[in-house]
């Protein structure tokens, strides 16, 4: 297994030493003994590229959601930054998310009402106040967005999220597995409209998201999964925002000091080298509300004749080589550039890109039973078994 | 039928005069600081070269780095007005977000977020607020700000309140400016004001640039339209060119691919061109420049523009050598090669110079480099090689033997083999560019969204080609010439219902008058 999931503590450190002006980045994982610390704008280019690898090929686009994220910490100051730990058992902790289509995203920006409004929403449905804001994903614009939120409101943005990566419904999340509801619920669109809705499943509450979000212009800001602070310790992937910053730091330091950046990245994930080469084909499948299709990537040099197929819906979802599934949903995929380590998003694949596939391994309760029945190969509809990424590499 | 074409550089201008496709005189010539009577010079040189009669000329195609140039150095901007129709929405991300510093600053750009825009599905988030525009426009009279870009939500769906919202500044401003962000960009709100917003700070050189093509165009006896090239190697007119200069910003390594690929016969290839200061790599698909898969920034400022995918380092003809030739650049004599290197009599050692002493190349006076190490001189030319090679290498996607193209001014500084692969030097290879603008192609583009109820995908791709068609036709293409190039769509994605984006390009030939 990788080290993704270790909590040993590292060598401690004092809260305001670290963060990107650290020479090099220690290669240890995140400093359980810290239970607070402060993000500024410097280091949210880091967490955004780290997101869009976790995004794995999802997720919407990363940079819009840096620039906003930046725009409102320089505008309202930084983040505090807080362990799950540091939540008392009946704090009310409540995740943050856009939701909507990418396309969209990138066309209309959220108001600065939106965030605001949801949580009011949120704290009159449910007649108290949010001690703490979070991500529901590691990956994708939406662990950035929160920054910007928690800036906003002055509220601490716990350090954690439901899924240790991206996906595209509202019910795959570590909270489902636990029967947390992902409501009551609120959205909110750019006039200032909200709706708190309240429902049997999950599953409902991901068809009504959809069809309001699209009412209300394509995009909306969400308050969902209000929990408490004891729930958020079960439900929550600890460390993760912090993750995502040392996935990006990785990038930029190997990058700077012209070491491969892929090679420093697969080190610090625990990741598995799935294929190499040039994308020669992208079939896209026209489905309501889903950007969904193959591409085909053929091997360089002496090994041009091998073929990678990567799935996608929204995000990578099954990667096979030669015919045999070397990596699937919900370990996570990862498409980088080969020079830079620059992931790729699956509205971005085309012709001619020059990639690196890369797994690594899912939260170990997404390997549960139920956490397979929620977001496995056969819930997107493939017909393909999971296979833990660390036994089909070591076969491959 | 008579064209000349011309490349604008920043170190040299070129000319080339073609009979159909023939290259019947080229001409290479320093750019010189002085717009009209550089363009002016290789004209005359290349009319009376050829022997043609300068009234039997029935097009010039111009490709300039003007703008680009401009942009990265920051000089010649027009100071710039915005207004982004979106209210209530995009408050947390305001106009120039992303950009570097120092030309945020040189644009003094006075930004109004102001109520309007569309939905994904036509509806208005807000309606235009005449009071609101006219104040923002009011603000400007203020700053004396007359170039102005005005953006809106999704204007690619609908431009009608971009469009009115420039009659309302008109109101305040009668002789504004005013770039749409529906007239230059693409699907992104930030890229495509983005791109309203440098087009708008080009404004004034666009025009002053373009009224002295036209001088020298005229002062040099012909009497025929001339057109400007622009990003994916195509052209517009002279008028459309002075509206939208930013359409040019990528046109240089596209003419000098679309011309390599002209050339020599080949329509995939790796192509080099090495000019004065940098060797431009890049990759040519059925004749085309391969387009870059992401945003790609002008001077830093990120737009979304299709701009051809190119790599490029820092060696060209100019690139100055150290004395004891273990640095190679980055710098560059530049313009002032003619100066400056050895080989004219100057003081600056270039790899001009040590490729004459290699004997790569026979140019200016060979004996003022003969007293130089020759162990130093062939180890610093193997360094060059290494360089372009790497350069070939990284954008090369299999190891299959590809031809390799070697064009440009500066083409002399790569041997006949390049690691494995041979090296092709087309003929007029110094020109390649100045013939890839003669013999560029006009197009039209469609991209924005449809509603797939009552539309199927295929009725859709189908009027959005011809709408890609009668832009074409508008833009002076021959209409029975006309081919679709490249069809896109992608569906929006987490939305129920069935939108899909989708892009058409077509190309076809100019219309000329026989």
């Amino acid at each position: 297994m990788s080290g993704r999931w270790r909590h040993e503590a590292p060598a401690p450190q004092s809260a305001g030493t670290r963060g990107s002006h650290d020479p090099a980045p220690a290669p240890a994982l995140p400093e359980r003994t810290l239970s607070m610390r402060t993000i500024d704008v410097e280091h949210i280019e880091a967490i955004a590229l780290g997101a869009s690898v976790y995004g794995t090929g999802g997720g919407g686009d990363p940079y819009v959601g840096k620039l906003i994220a930046m725009n409102m910490v320089r505008r309202h100051g930084p983040v505090r930054l807080v362990d799950v730990g540091t939540l008392a058992d009946d704090a009310l902790v409540v995740p943050v998310a856009l939701v909507g289509a990418p396309t969209v995203a990138i066309e209309k920006f959220p108001s600065t009402g939106q965030f605001i409004g949801a949580l009011e929403a949120i704290e009159k449905y449910l007649g108290r106040k949010v001690s703490a804001v979070m991500c529901a994903e590691a990956g994708g614009l939406n662990s950035t967005i929160p920054f910007a939120v928690a800036s906003q409101v002055g509220l601490p943005l716990l350090d954690g999220d439901l899924m240790g990566r991206a996906f595209p419904e509202i019910q795959m999340t570590l909270a489902t597995l636990h029967g947390i509801k992902a409501t009551p619920m609120a959205l909110c669109d750019d006039k200032g409209n909200s709706v708190v809705m309240d429902t049997v499943t999950n599953q409902y509450t991901e068809r009504f998201v959809r069809s309001l979000a699209t009412d209300m212009g394509g995009s909306a800001c969400t308050v969902l999964y209000p929990m408490t602070g004891a729930q958020a310790r079960l439900a929550t992937i600890p460390g993760s925002l912090t993750m995502l910053q040392r996935a990006g730091e990785t990038l930029i330091a190997a990058r700077r000091d012209k070491r491969d950046p892929v090679a420093a990245l697969v080190e610090l994930l625990g990741a598995r080298r799935l294929f190499e080469g040039k994308v020669i084909d992208v079939q896209r499948v026209t489905a309501a509300g889903w950007n969904r299709g193959t591409a085909t990537i053929a091997g360089f040099h002496g090994e041009g004749h091998r073929r990678c197929q990567l799935r996608f819906q929204n995000e990578f979802l099954i990667a096979e080589v030669d015919g045999a599934a070397v990596a699937t949903t919900p370990d996570l995929i990862a498409l980088l550039d080969v020079e830079t380590g620059e992931p790729v998003t699956a509205e971005l694949l085309r012709y001619g890109l020059r990639v690196t596939l890369v797994g690594f391994p899912c939260h170990p309760q997404w390997r549960t039973p139920a956490g397979i029945d929620l977001a496995g190969p056969r819930y997107f509809g493939y017909d393909v078994d999971y296979s833990p990424i660390d036994a089909t590499a070591k076969e491959a | 039928m008579y064209r000349i074409g011309i490349d604008v550089g920043g170190t040299n201008t070129d000319a080339v005069l073609m009979n159909g496709d023939a290259v019947v005189h080229a001409v290479k010539a320093a750019t010189s600081a002085d717009v009209m009577a550089g363009v002016l010079a290789v004209l005359r040189q290349v009319i009376s070269g050829s022997g043609v009669r300068a009234a039997d000329l029935r097009a010039v195609m111009i490709g300039t780095t003007h703008f680009t140039n401009a942009i990265v150095e920051r000089r010649s901007l027009s100071r710039v007005g915005v207004i982004r129709l979106a209210l209530p929405a995009t408050q947390s991300l305001p106009p120039l977000s992303g950009w570097p510093q120092d030309i945020a600053a040189a644009l003094q750009v006075d930004s109004h977020i102001v109520g309007g825009g569309f939905e994904f599905d036509g509806r208005e988030i807000g309606q235009v607020v005449a009071a609101e525009i006219h104040a923002a426009a009011e603000s400007f009279a203020d700053k004396r700000i007359d170039h102005i870009a005005i953006s809106g939500v999704f204007s690619l769906i609908n431009d009608a309140q971009e469009r009115q919202a420039a009659a309302l500044v008109r109101e305040v401003l009668p002789l504004a400016r005013i770039t749409l962000s529906s007239e230059v960009g693409r699907v992104g709100l930030l890229e495509r004001e983005n791109a309203a917003i440098l087009n708008a700070a080009l404004g004034n050189l666009g025009q002053s640039i373009m009224t002295a093509f036209t001088s020298a165009v005229a002062q040099a006896g012909i009497d025929a339209p001339f057109f400007i090239t622009q990003n994916d190697g195509t052209l517009m007119d002279a008028e459309r060119a002075a509206r939208f200069p930013i359409l040019t910003v990528a046109s240089g390594p596209t003419n000098s691919m679309r011309g390599a690929a002209f050339l020599s016969k080949e329509q995939d290839a790796i192509v080099v061109d090495i000019g004065g200061t940098t060797s431009d790599v890049g990759v040519l698909q059925k004749g085309f420049p391969r387009a870059a898969g992401t945003a790609v920034e002008v001077g830093g400022v990120r737009t979304n523009f299709r701009m051809p995918d190119v790599y490029s380092i820092g060696l060209g003809g100019g690139t100055r050598i150290s004395a004891d030739f273990e640095r190679i650049g980055p710098e560059s004599v530049g313009y002032r090669l003619h100066e400056e290197a050895l080989i004219f009599g100057g003081r600056t050692l270039t790899a001009s110079d040590v490729a004459v002493a290699a004997g790569l190349a026979d140019f200016g006076r060979r004996e003022f480099v003969g007293h130089l190490d020759r162990a130093g001189v062939d180890g610093c030319v193997a360094r060059m090689q290494d360089k372009l090679f790497a350069a070939v290498d990284r954008v090369r996607t299999s190891d299959a033997k590809v031809p390799l193209l070697v064009v440009g001014g500066g083409s002399v500084l790569a041997r006949a083999r390049l690691g494995d692969l041979a090296v092709t030097r087309p003929p007029h290879f110094a020109v390649a560019n100045a013939v890839g603008a003669a013999m560029a192609q006009v197009s039209g583009e469609c991209d924005r969204l449809f509603e797939l109820g009552t539309l199927t995908r295929e009725a859709a791709i189908a009027e959005a080609t011809a709408e890609a068609r009668q832009q074409a036709i508008a833009a002076g293409a021959r209409p029975q010439t006309l081919v679709v190039v490249d069809v896109e769509d992608l569906p929006l994605a987490y939305l129920a219902g069935n939108t899909t984006r989708i892009r058409v390009k077509v190309v076809g030939e100019l219309l000329l008058a026989e």
